[in-house]
């Protein structure tokens, strides 16, 4: 629930003051890495790197097993439109491709490539860096973005290049850059803008030039001012400061969420099933913005991302700066974990990560945070569930706007066409209606089980159109094939009959010699 | 003037109904159409009809059960049994696994009898050539198992895809009692 | 146990048992009041209720073969309390009785238990006990504060009495002890004839007295100074939002303006409205009863809007004086409707 005075929450109820997304909650931080540098992680005996490690279709492998790959070499081609290839993290040799757990809340397997590092982390002398990108194509520079495979590093892994594109009718006035951060534990953004603060400005300016934005806004929470404060100076040296705004948002959970951060910045909201640039603005994640840089300025494709290695059952938690691929638990062995006995562990922040079920699983783009928390307290949040007692807390604090509690019910009960009724594919999973919900209803892992159930039906309907249509072309064709057939039949009957009268006749007239 | 009037009042009823025939009417058996969107259009003829259509026209008709299609399982009866407005049926076969045909090539000898049968084509294959089956039409029918004659098609299990899983049901008490009691509703 | 379990994974510690608990916090206020005006009786009333509310819930369970914790979860320990707050002092103790099991069981378990039931349990029983029971439930003791009383409710001996036996059990005549509440003064003037002015003038009715809560009336509702204490409590915990109250009673004084500013003969000022019976707990604590109220903002206000309607239209045509329960009980009835039309617009739609 909001702290906003009763004042305050009238105001927004009439739909006045400041702007600002409704809802929200404010959940104990827990930012313990914020005050520590990063550190470099050394390389794992071996690297295993998924095939897909975004929103979209899976990649097909570039290399075979046996071959040696160099760091920011293409292992595996991305077809499809909505996809990202993958590069290999650093230098060695292709050891196997098999099946292995991903992070992803079924504990499902996808196929990965394990390399085996040679230790020399030789850069793929192909990646060449554009110094010169101010002089550049928009469009050139978007390639090579499509191509270094990067992704939305701050959990969603969308790729990056689609948001990129230009519309002729709606085109992009501002850059917005998220440093928010509203997840408890993760540090990773506000780290990266401490210690990688040129290199995020240029990102964002070359994120400026691809989308051709006169205008870029940094919004981070009013809880990161050092952030701020090195953003700022970095920009009035660099003479910035007049196209570039630096915004201190209020501290509120999910501020950090596209859809939220837009409306709090611009007050306007992104109509639904739209993206962002229908507002005219492009939004783009510190990490996001560095791996930008990264691929225009340095020539690297994604390989490393920055993570943060937190929770409770974490002796040293830290930011490591990890290579694609790196397994968990060589990751958490830096920070001091090594048992794994009655911890759980999740990927991305509390609110919105998922639990994993083993630290056999690599880290991939998407890896914001990794966090291992004792099974007691994970034991404490997720209890036992009561009857939803219509507080209306949860629709108080939706910051989508919708009915949770309803909806809620309508997912338990298979009511799906009421659950589509009342938008359910519009809730972002931000979870704040289950945490503060008093009757413990893990509301999110409703409207899960709902969307997943409709995805479903909806993929039996088309499968079921589909036969529908091939058995009726069967039919179709089996009835002309038997018409072909009996009108062959009929003209082999009219054209041989006279011959086997003629014959006849002749053996008739044989006979009758 | 009482005849006269209720007289004209049944004259103009009847125009308007007249018209209203007319106007909405609609070709074919509508409630026909309605089942056969439900039905899940494998064609695999296991509830004793040769596909889908004719099962759904025998429903419609009420010539047919509305429990006989094995496929669609319990989620289809309890659609139609809304839609007819029939009490819900218990489904005797038991609820299979999604299946998908798959023909082991070296021992496949090219006779396209298993071409011939598939109801949707999901077979490829010319005369003695090894015929396969593309997966993502296979509806799972078996049609193809017996007319083989070297007995090279096997039922496999569909393979899981991680993009298809979805997210059970929450493991709490309140969810399941509800399940249970919904189950034993439609079970009386 | 916790192979599937879905994002988030914190939580933000509030449950069942803390959303009760703050709202019997909020109550204590109306309850020391109560306790100060009517002595022993108030206390024998709460404790038999509170008794008696959480005994029927378990005896419910354990006859339904649930599990018998939720008797604990506060719900209905809040529910006696309720049952006591509303009764008239002079109820003798198997009214309180009936109303504790009337209120859990046929208000509350037949529907499902905590969450399900449609209307407020505790208003039901009032109303079925008022319908019942119509002269024990409109007798009300003269509270001690006010001087003339010839009871001493202080006396532990005298309230058992009247606890156990009823007021008439006590010598002396009814009149003296008891006297009407403003409400029903100016519901019998009215149907006399005699202007309402002239009525209140009669009972020697000041705001001051209904404000701090020397009056006539049932234990907890006299005082609203105690319950707005309460309701604020309630609002600054986030227990309630400001919704339902404000616009219930919002639109129960503009109604009383506009229609006293017209004919100030026949219709009380909208001070008068405010502060008398059971308006301001109603509005704080019976109609923002969670449970049985709409969960949407705009829901609220609408479900606020016509409980005021309606109070007001009861109390000023209706049979029966006071209409604050009947109001939110009718207005329970369309929560499920209010909550369907009245969805906020989600984010990014028009509509």
């Amino acid at each position: 629930m909001s702290d906003s005075s009763l004042f305050q929450s009238l105001m927004h109820s009439l739909g006045l003051g400041h702007s600002d997304f409704n809802g929200g909650i404010h959940p104990p931080m827990h930012k313990i890495t914020a005050a520590q540098a990063s550190e470099v992680s050394p390389m794992p005996p071996v690297l295993i790197v998924p095939l897909k490690q975004h929103i979209g279709e899976a990649c097909i492998p570039l290399v075979q097993i046996g071959d040696h790959v160099y760091r920011g070499q293409k292992i595996a081609r991305a077809d499809a439109y909505v996809t990202a290839s993958i590069h290999a993290p650093t230098s060695g040799k292709v050891v196997k491709i098999e099946d292995h757990r991903i992070p992803h809340p079924s504990g499902m397997g996808l196929p990965c490539m394990f390399i085996e590092p040679d230790g020399h982390d030789t850069i793929d002398p192909a990646c060449l860096p554009i110094v010169n990108w101010r002089e550049n194509d928009p469009d050139l520079l978007r390639e090579r973005i499509r191509q270094s495979g990067i992704v939305g590093l701050g959990g969603a892994a969308f790729p990056t290049f689609i948001k990129l594109l230009r519309d002729r009718h709606h085109p992009v006035h501002t850059v917005i850059l998220n440093g928010i951060e509203c997840e408890p534990y993760l540090t990773n953004d506000h780290r990266l803008m401490l210690e990688n603060t040129r290199q995020v400005i240029e990102g964002m300016q070359i994120l400026m030039h691809v989308v051709q934005a006169q205008k870029a806004i940094i919004a981070i929470e009013d809880n990161k001012p050092d952030a701020a404060e090195a953003i700022n100076a970095c920009l009035s040296k660099q003479r910035l400061d007049l196209t570039v705004e630096v915004r201190l948002m209020p501290t509120r959970y999910p501020q950090g969420s596209e859809k939220q951060l837009i409306e709090s910045l611009t007050g306007k909201q992104i109509p639904a099933g739209k993206l962002p640039l229908h507002v005219g603005v492009l939004c783009q994640n510190i990490g996001t913005t560095k791996a930008v840089y990264d691929a225009i300025a340095e020539g690297i494709p994604l390989t490393e991302r920055m993570v943060t290695v937190s929770g409770d059952a974490v002796p040293k938690p830290k930011n490591l700066r990890v290579r694609i691929g790196t397994p968990m638990r060589f990751v958490f062995a830096q920070c001091g974990l090594e048992d794994f006995d009655d911890i759980q562990i999740l990927h991305g922040g509390p609110m919105m990560g998922e639990k994993l079920r083993s630290a056999d699983i690599p880290i991939v783009k998407s890896s914001t945070g990794i966090l291992a928390m004792h099974t007691a307290t994970m034991q404490s949040v997720h209890k036992h569930e009561d009857p939803c007692i219509r507080c209306g807390h949860c629709s108080i604090v939706c910051p989508i706007h919708l009915v949770p509690n309803l909806l809620a019910d309508h997912c338990r009960n298979n009511q799906f066409d009421k659950a589509e009724d009342y938008h359910l594919f519009d809730c972002i999973e931000c979870g704040c209606c289950s945490y503060v919900c008093p009757s413990n209803i893990p509301l999110v892992h409703y409207f899960r089980y709902g969307k997943g159930q409709l995805a479903q039906l909806t993929r039996e309907r088309r499968f079921a159109d589909e036969s529908k249509a091939r058995s009726e072309q069967r039919e179709r064709r089996i009835e002309r094939e038997n018409a072909d057939k009996a009108a062959r039949r009929q003209r082999v009957r009219a054209e041989t009959k006279p011959v086997l009268d003629g014959k006849n006749s002749t053996e008739n007239d044989g006979d009758a010699s | 003037m009482a005849i006269l009037s209720l007289g004209g009042f049944a004259l103009v009823a009847g125009i308007i109904l007249a018209i209203a025939t007319r106007a909405f009417h609609i070709e074919g058996d509508p409630i026909a159409d309605k089942i056969e969107d439900m039905l899940p259009q494998t064609q695999c003829g296991q509830c004793g009809y040769p596909g889908c259509r004719p099962y759904a026209e025998a429903v419609a008709s009420e010539v047919a059960e509305i429990n006989n299609c094995v496929p669609g399982g319990e989620r289809t009866m309890i659609a139609i049994a809304d839609l007819m407005g029939v009490e819900p049926k218990a489904i005797e076969a038991e609820e299979a696994i999604p299946m998908i045909a798959f023909v082991r090539e070296d021992e496949c000898i090219g006779c396209t009898l298993c071409i011939k049968a598939c109801p949707v084509d999901a077979i490829v294959g010319a005369p003695k050539q090894y015929h396969t089956i593309i997966t993502d039409h296979c509806t799972g029918c078996t049609l193809c198992i017996d007319p083989c004659p070297v007995d090279c098609i096997d039922m496999l299990q569909k393979p899981e895809l991680i993009e298809h899983w979805s997210w059970p049901l929450p493991d709490t008490q309140r969810s399941r009692i509800g399940h249970q009691r919904r189950e034993s509703h439609q079970h009386v | 146990m916790l192979i599937h379990i879905s994002s988030p994974h914190m939580h933000g510690g509030n449950s069942i048992r803390i959303t009760m608990l703050t709202v019997m916090i909020a109550l204590l206020p109306a309850t020391i009041v109560s306790v100060y005006l009517f002595g022993w009786l108030a206390v024998l009333h709460l404790c038999l209720c509170i008794g008696a509310c959480m005994g029927s819930e378990w005896l419910a369970l354990r006859l339904m073969g649930r599990p018998t914790t939720p008797v604990l979860d506060g719900s209905a320990a809040l529910t006696g309390l309720f049952i006591a707050l509303i009764l008239p002092a002079a109820a003798p103790w198997w009214i309180a009785l009936l109303g504790s099991i009337f209120a859990i069981i046929l208000g509350k378990q037949v529907y499902g238990g905590i969450g399900y039931n449609p209307f407020n349990p505790a208003l039901s029983a009032r109303i079925i006990l008022l319908i019942s029971f119509p002269l024990m439930m409109t007798t009300w003791v003269v509270p001690m504060h006010l001087g003339g009383s010839a009871l001493n409710l202080y006396d532990f001996n005298t309230s058992l009495q009247i606890f156990i036996h009823g007021i008439q059990s006590i010598p002396g005549h009814l009149d003296a002890m008891s006297m009407a509440t403003p409400l029903g003064h100016v519901k019998t003037a009215a149907t006399q004839g005699i202007p309402v002015i002239d009525a209140l003038k009669s009972y020697d009715y000041n705001l001051l007295d209904a404000f701090l809560g020397s009056e006539a009336g049932s234990m907890g509702e006299t005082s609203a100074l105690a319950l707005l204490i309460g309701g604020i409590y309630l609002l600054a915990r986030h227990t309630i939002t400001w919704h339902i109250p404000f616009s219930y009673l919002i639109t129960v004084a503009v109604l009383a303006l506009i229609f006293s500013s017209i004919d100030p003969n026949q219709y009380a000022p909208p001070l008068f409205h405010l502060l008398a019976g059971g308006l301001m707990l109603c509005a704080f604590f019976m109609a923002t009863d969670p449970v049985s109220s709409p969960v949407t903002p705009l829901g609220q206000i609408v479900f606020g809007v016509g409980c005021g309607v309606l109070t007001w239209c009861i109390r000023t045509w209706g049979g029966y004086p006071e209409g604050a329960m009947f109001a939110v009980v009718l207005m329970n009835m369309a929560v499920p409707l209010i909550d369907h039309y009245c969805r906020p617009r989600p984010y990014g739609r028009k509509t």
